[in-house]
């Protein structure tokens, strides 16, 4: 049995050359992750990515075909789920709809023969604030309510490591932005190490310290926030985490610092230090806000890197931003968002336009985008 | 020999799943076993049965020869009740359909505003359920009888001859299985019509169908689960039904269906061999009908 | 006597509220309810008469109309066969429905939940005996019995009725489980349940509508069960058998007491957990 621990602390979560096959096809792909104590973690990656798969290995609902999972350098790999320090909130809550609130939240403490069950359940009722609806069933609350409950449910056994699958995916927007300031404040309170899986780019990056970008079974990045949307070093993360302007090209030169790629006829320059490689076809780009759009060629300038002339081909206004869509022959469609600083549109729809970027934006990737490959070879 | 089959295959299973398939195997088994003790068997012995032979001409004593004889001879000496069978099925199925569908559309979308309307009407549907068939087929032997309500009604119409029956006719078997069948017609039907989504028949009326044209290519097509599994319920038990038929209920001497053939051959003549081939024949026609049907009606997942 | 009656059941106490429709659609506002009525009426004649004639002074024979008699339902048991066979249907009901309940409970928590080699023959074997004539499957094992020499009784009728009442448990759980969210076990397990505790606390309480839905039905197939029985019957009679061979010399009025009474019984089952149904619905107010 667990034995009746409390974790102080949130505890290390360690996978090693994770391997899960299933009958037919391969969800995760040598997974080898350290999260540590007292973090809260995001798994962020399209849905059939393995990021589930990742959640249910590590609370022990999956066993991994090979590779091993250590929490708090203790290997875990082959016992039972309640035999681990692990709770998990489920994507649909999973609250038993045969018991109230209360003994949804006690359920496991009393599992595990831990003194005043019932006492440590109101408490953890009262730190969501729904201890006045302890006596309640789970289908007579809302759906923020329920997710609270599931969140007591699983916090009230202070667990080394509290596993969130999806737990916001059921909410309106409005709720979802409300619980994950929740979230975010009850892992302050509590110092627990939180792994949260979300399909969400924006509520991984408000509530995470690390992020990791799954795709196809693998980790494509593994970063902070910031670090991640200013640096994507392939393709996937670079337009599942924002948007991005990608351009591929030959390495034309370099220097110590830069390579000079050419796209579109013009010469761009990024950083060697931003560029995962530095010679040959890359595919570099820069995001769309870090773009200027201008109705008139302007006089190249080290430092900036231009593109263009293209046509306007679609203006759409959004409220902060107007996105503008370019079409550069030989490029493609460049994607340029610009701050309503002014009323009206810098440039009209269908006038001629370049656009400009700082060359330190730019960012050169590790691969080069899917469509682009499958274009080539077709 | 199936049994060894079963648990040998099931061990060889790759790593992974093994854990799990063995509380399959423990959670399977003991009703698998059963099932196989007493359905897969007793066909078996059936199947036996019906290629034996007597020892002596008269002699009542029977053993196991390949005896394919038994199905012809069967075959031709019944063929009558065989095919009066499986008519009277066809009947019963036709006018239960009939009479079923608009009270389970009726149930199903129109009451849907009161529920309790609803309830209350469903469960009349499966009242005659909790009361004995037999029962229930004796009161109406007894409705139906010559010195009943309904023949002297329909005389005094000039509706039957003077002479005129109902009970010990053909006719009177057919209601009878009708009548008997009518809830597992109207249940599966009920419950696909329950489903359904009233804005699809809205959608259609907007698309310039009429009210029939609404009804014959949305309405029809979307409870065809309902229809299709329902006909199976009331087709196969009437086909191999013998309460209806026999002379001591609804039937007469000329309106015996196979079930009474296969009844009086096992429990009065003591012929096994002719009534396990008649209940072979009985049942590989009705399998052949039944996926010829539904493979036909493309509603291949009725469980 | 067929899978519907497991639908019956399940209905009775499943059935969801479908938001209603918005307008009426065709086929005149007043035909079709007052054929419905007709049709319903139509279905309840032969159980209104059988109950009438529960009250008839009768004889040997219930046929004519004699007067109207408490004493048939005072004095059930003066007709000694009619108590007997009876009582052979509430034993032989209530064997078969716990055998069948648990051997068909646990097949459907197999199918739903595990994969496993076989399982498209397990479910043709699952469905076969309800797509098998009663005179088929009585005639098999009447023939099986016979040829292994086991005497025909109680026994062989519990043992068959077993049997088919499988089939319809199956169905009725298995829809049951399949409704069952997997994440509620895996929750269990999550908050430290043991494999076994789980099961108890957990999956059984959320199975149990379902298979008590199913040993409902199992008891009414059984209890009603005629064709079946007589094959493997012997000298015993159950209520059924006892009715078809009395049916020739007539059926005394306490036949009909006792299938009013039973009658009564199952509507009011099915009325209560149809309102307790209802009443919990509103109580939750709106449902997830």
């Amino acid at each position: 049995m667990a034995g009746g621990f409390f974790a102080e602390s949130g505890a290390d979560l360690e996978l090693k050359d994770i391997h899960k096959r299933f009958p037919g096809f391969t969800a995760i792909e040598d997974l080898s992750l350290t999260i540590p104590a007292g973090s809260f973690f995001a798994l962020l990656g399209p849905s059939g990515c393995g990021k589930t798969t990742t959640l249910r290995l590590v609370a022990g609902l999956e066993e991994p075909t090979s590779g091993q999972v250590l929490i708090g350098g203790k290997d875990v790999t082959s016992t039972k789920p309640f035999q681990r320090p692990v709770n998990t909130v489920f994507q649909s809550y999973a609250l038993f709809p045969h018991m109230t609130v209360l003994e949804n939240v006690a359920f496991g403490l009393k599992r595990r023969k831990i003194t005043d069950p019932i006492g440590k359940a109101h408490e953890a009722l009262r730190l969501v604030e729904l201890d006045h609806l302890a006596t309640r069933k789970p289908q007579q609350l809302s759906g923020g309510q329920q997710q609270r409950v599931a969140l007591a449910r699983a916090v009230v056994n202070r667990p080394a490591l509290l596993l969130l699958d999806e737990p916001l995916g059921a909410l309106d927007l409005k709720l979802r932005r409300q619980m994950q300031l929740e979230l975010k404040t009850i892992q302050n309170e509590v110092g627990l190490t939180f792994v949260h899986v979300t399909h969400d780019q924006e509520e991984a990056m408000t509530m995470a310290d690390t992020v990791a970008v799954m795709n196809k079974g693998r980790i494509e990045q593994l970063g902070s926030p910031e670090d991640l949307y200013e640096l994507p070093k392939t393709a996937f993360v670079a337009n599942f985490l924002g948007q991005s302007n990608l351009f591929t090209g030959e390495v034309a030169s370099s220097t110590s610092t830069s390579i000079s790629v050419e796209v579109g006829g013009r010469k761009v320059v990024v950083p060697k230090a931003r560029a995962q490689v530095h010679e040959g076809t890359v595919t570099i780009g820069v995001r769309p806000e870090k773009l200027t759009l201008l109705a008139a060629e302007p006089t190249a300038e080290s430092g900036t890197n231009i593109i263009g002339p293209g046509r306007v081909v679609d203006v759409s206004f959004s409220g902060v931003s107007t996105q503008y869509v370019v079409e550069v022959p030989g490029v493609g469609a460049v994607v340029v968002f610009a701050q309503n600083m002014s009323f009206g549109p810098v440039v009209q729809l269908g006038a001629q336009a370049w656009a400009t970027w700082t060359v330190d934006h730019g960012f050169g990737l590790s691969d080069h985008p899917e469509a682009l490959t499958t274009d080539a070879d077709a | 020999m199936a049994i060894t089959a079963f648990s040998g295959s099931a061990v060889a299973v790759e790593a992974a799943p093994r854990r799990r398939s063995r509380i399959a195997l423990v959670l399977l088994l003991p009703g698998i076993l059963y099932l196989v003790l007493f359905f897969v068997v007793p066909l078996v012995s059936l199947i036996i049965t019906s290629l034996e032979s007597q020892t002596a001409p008269g002699s009542g004593v029977y053993q196991y020869g390949f005896n394919v004889q038994n199905y012809s001879d069967s075959i031709v000496q019944y063929l009558p009740q065989i095919l009066r069978s499986f008519l009277y099925a066809i009947l019963a199925t036709v006018f239960a359909l009939l009479f079923s569908y608009p009270l389970a559309y009726f149930i199903g979308v129109k009451a849907r505003r009161w529920p309790l309307l609803q309830s209350f009407m469903l469960i009349l549907v499966i009242a005659p359920f909790f009361i004995s068939f037999l029962l229930r087929t004796l009161a109406w032997k007894t409705i139906l009888a010559d010195e009943g309500p309904v023949v002297g009604t329909l005389k005094a119409l000039s509706l039957l001859g003077p002479q005129g029956h109902i009970t010990g006719e053909p006719i009177a078997v057919v209601f009878g299985l009708t009548y008997n069948f009518i809830p597992f017609m109207c249940l599966p039907l009920y419950t696909t019509l329950e489903r359904l989504d009233v804005r699809y028949l809205e959608a259609s009326t907007d698309l310039y169908a009429s009210g029939w044209s609404t009804f014959r290519r949305v309405t029809i097509p979307l409870s065809l689960p309902g229809i299709v599994s329902g006909t199976l319920l009331t087709f196969i038990p009437a086909a191999g039904d013998y309460v209806n038929a026999s002379q001591e209920f609804l039937g007469g001497s000329s309106s015996a269906m196979i079930g009474n053939v296969i009844q009086s051959n096992f429990l009065v003549q003591s012929n096994y061999p002719a009534a396990a081939a008649l209940s072979i024949v009985l049942m590989a026609i009705i399998l052949i009908i039944v996926s010829v049907y539904v493979r036909r009606s493309g509603t291949d997942d009725l469980l | 006597m067929s899978t519907q009656e497991a639908l019956a059941l399940g209905l009775a106490t499943t059935a969801k509220p479908t938001p209603a429709p918005r307008r009426r659609i065709g086929l005149g506002t007043w035909l079709l309810p007052t054929y419905s009525v007709m049709a319903l009426v139509f279905l309840l004649i032969p159980i209104v008469y059988t109950i009438v004639f529960s009250f008839n002074i009768s004889g040997k024979s219930n046929i004519a109309w004699n007067g109207f008699t408490f004493a048939n339902w005072t004095n059930v048991c003066d007709q000694q066969d009619v108590c007997a066979a009876f009582g052979a249907s509430l034993l032989i009901g209530s064997i078969s429905t716990v055998s069948a309940t648990i051997l068909g409970t646990m097949i459907a928590i197999a199918l739903v939940r595990y994969r496993f080699r076989f399982r498209a023959i397990t479910s043709l074997l699952i469905f076969l005996p309800m797509a098998t004539p009663e005179v088929v499957i009585g005639a098999g094992l009447a023939a099986q019995f016979l040829s292994a020499g086991v005497p025909k009784g109680i026994g062989t009728i519990i043992l068959a009725h077993t049997m088919f009442c499988l089939s319809f448990v199956v169905v009725t759980v298995k829809a049951r489980v399949a409704s069952l969210d997997p994440a509620l076990e895996e929750a269990g397990r999550d908050l430290y349940g043991s494999p076994r505790q789980v099961f108890l606390r957990i999956t059984f309480p959320l199975l149990l509508p379902g298979i008590l839905a199913a040993a409902l039905l199992s008891f009414s197939l059984s209890f009603d069960d005629f064709i079946i029985t007589y094959f493997n019957a012997g000298t015993v009679q159950t209520f059924p058998t006892y009715i078809y061979i009395s049916a020739t010399r007539g059926i005394p009025a306490q036949a009909n007491v006792i299938a009013s009474a039973v009658f009564f019984i199952a509507i009011a089952i099915v009325v209560i957990s149809q309102v307790a149904a209802q009443s919990r619905r509103k109580r939750l107010g709106k449902t997830p």
